[in-house]
């Protein structure tokens, strides 16, 4: 009798082992693909960067327990999950990048470059250069978010600190500033020379304006151009009842992906993308009624994606190890949605869109779900319960793609085998 | 008036107490459906980092009652750590609330989910309006 137990002990262990490793650290993937955890509760890790080398580097919104916003994670015996993690800096922030053995961070208000050595270790992680400063940084939209083009050149994501430019920000009746006064200095994605220091506004370009707040946003070398994912507006039924029920609300605006050409307007705060009439439409904070179309100047979004899901991070899959439908795809991380209260929440997953020739290719679907943790189809219904919500996005050499989630602090390895 | 009578008649007064009460709440809970909840959600939990909560809050089942009330008047946006977070949205204002709207829904955040705090009476919000 006792060894029968004995027996059954080992084989519902050997059995639980075997779910563990099956069960793709929580998520949900399509076929062929498998998760590990590789790293859990480093910090708030906003987006994240790696090196040639595997190495990757997380920015975190808030220091971690260790007191470090910026944490370096490698995994030395390569087993799919960190065994060496460090950090350093102290002021809290999204961006990073990595270029070669430079890695560029950002705090709220600046840009800073670190250098790496043959390790890929920081060599100066008290003295950094400082290549932006003094960038505007009001509580709402004030993260920095940057990307890279591959001739030094780097692009910020200055956000809109105001949902829709009224006077009184987020109030009921308060009509929209016409011009939009915050559109000079934020509402935008501004390129500065990722080669000197101290620059300020003067010194770089406003490269695209009429853009709320951009998070995600990827050079695309197909394209040889900038892609960027906006928040769209919220609140339309809190401010218009009249015109918009809580159920419209839901599903107004689109998410929307740009392709941005210098000197482009997005349209952003006198107009938003309604995902239904797939038309531009004038805000109601400026006249407009939900039907009335707007935007003659702006340009239209390369994909859309249901409201209020919040993409942040985009990336440009150009590796080898997925399948070729994945070639020169767009990967985004919808951090998931808050604003489609009364109803439940929408995101809380890593989409994917196929591109083909540098245009979109296929309707959008999601390919990693589950990061929320609800079992089943459970939809999230208050922000709180998601436990994990995606938040960045990076390829590895090897061409895993690895996602940051800036509530628990997990980086998640996602790698496919025939 | 005799023992039953007495009884009777306190409780009488006891059950109009009670659902008077049981209205504020109600009030309150209304309030927050249409002005708060978009927010700070159904279950007070807010939006990590983006819209505080309610639920736990050490402020919110707190004393000072002057700034709930004016929090709840004028709007909030301050780069102030509540409870070891920053939050990053624009809480809008509700200069059109009556005292007694302010009452019902700070009564209502107060004893809801979590939270087993003292309700808010009229006087309270109009004695924490001329403490200004
Ligand atoms: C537009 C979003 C929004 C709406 C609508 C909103 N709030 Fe807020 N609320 C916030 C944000 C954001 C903060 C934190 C602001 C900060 O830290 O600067 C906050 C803070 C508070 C606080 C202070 C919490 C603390 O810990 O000190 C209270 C109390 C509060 N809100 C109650 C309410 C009530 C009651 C309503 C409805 C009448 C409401 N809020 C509507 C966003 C909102």
């Amino acid at each position: 009798m006792k060894t029968v137990k004995q027996i059954l002990v080992i084989v519902l262990l050997a059995v639980a082992a075997q779910l563990q490793a099956q069960n793709n650290a929580g998520l949900k993937l399509p076929n062929g693909f498998k998760a590990t955890l590789f790293a859990d509760t480093i910090g708030s890790a906003r987006h994240i960067a790696i090196t040639q080398n595997g190495v990757i580097f997380a920015k975190l919104m808030y220091p971690n327990k260790a007191g470090k916003s910026i944490v370096r994670l490698e995994d030395a015996n390569k087993d799919g999950v960190a065994d060496k993690v460090t950090g350093w800096a102290n002021y809290g922030g999204t961006g990073i990048f990595v270029s070669g053995k430079k890695l560029f961070a950002t705090s709220d208000n600046d840009v800073y470059l670190y250098q790496l050595n043959e390790n890929d270790e920081v060599v100066n992680p008290l003295t950094p250069k400082t290549i932006v400063k003094g960038l505007i940084a009001r509580n709402q939209h004030a993260s920095k978010s940057i990307t890279l083009d591959g001739q030094n050149n780097v692009y910020v994501n200055i956000g809109a600190y105001s949902n829709a430019c009224q006077e009184k920000d987020r109030s009921p009746g308060s009509k929209g500033m016409m011009p939009c006064p915050i559109l000079d200095s934020a509402g935008g994605i501004w390129k500065f020379d990722g080669n000197k220091e101290n620059q300020v506004y003067g010194d770089g370009i406003r490269y695209a304006t009429g853009l709320r707040n951009v998070v995600g946003l990827d050079w695309n070398t197909t394209t040889n151009s900038l892609f960027v994912t906006q928040h769209g507006r919220d609140q339309l039924n809190s401010f218009y009842p009249k015109l918009y029920t809580d159920a419209q609300n839901a599903e107004l605006p689109a998410e929307t992906m740009y392709e941005i050409k210098e000197g482009d307007n997005a349209g952003w705060p006198y107009v938003y993308f309604d995902p239904y009439q797939k038309k531009k439409i004038v805000s109601p904070e400026y006249g407009g009624d939900g039907m009335k179309e707007g935007g003659e100047n702006a340009i239209n979004p390369t994909v859309f994606f249901p409201a209020h899901m919040a993409p942040n991070a985009l990336l440009f899959y150009t590796g080898n190890q997925f399948p070729e439908k994945y070639k020169n795809g767009a990967f985004i991380a919808f951090h998931g949605s808050w604003n489609r209260a009364p109803l439940p929440q929408e995101g809380y997953f890593v989409a994917f869109v196929p591109f083909k020739n540098g245009k979109p290719n296929g309707e959008w679907e999601i390919f990693a779900n589950g990061f929320s943790g609800l079992s089943g189809d459970e939809k999230v219904t208050n922000p709180r319960k998601a436990k994990a919500r995606p938040c960045g996005l990076a390829q590895g050499p090897d061409g895993s793609l690895y996602v940051s989630d800036d509530s628990r602090g997990s980086i998640f390895k996602i790698s496919y085998s025939k | 008036m005799n023992i039953k009578q007495w009884s009777v008649l306190s409780l009488f007064i006891f059950c109009c107490a009670m659902s008077l009460q049981a209205q504020d709440i109600a009030k309150g809970k209304k309030i927050y459906a249409t002005r708060c909840l978009v927010c700070h959600q159904a279950d007070g939990g807010g939006v990590p980092n983006m819209n505080a909560p309610l639920d736990g809050a050490s402020n919110v089942v707190g004393n000072n009652i002057a700034r709930l009330v004016r929090i709840i008047k004028k709007g909030y946006n301050e780069k102030i750590a509540l409870d070891g977070f920053y939050y990053s949205n624009a809480m809008t204002a509700n200069p059109d609330l009556s005292d007694a709207d302010i009452a019902n829904v700070l009564s209502y955040v107060r004893t809801s989910w979590s939270n087993s705090a003292s309700k808010i009476t009229v006087a309270q919000v109009q004695a924490a309006k001329s403490k200004k």
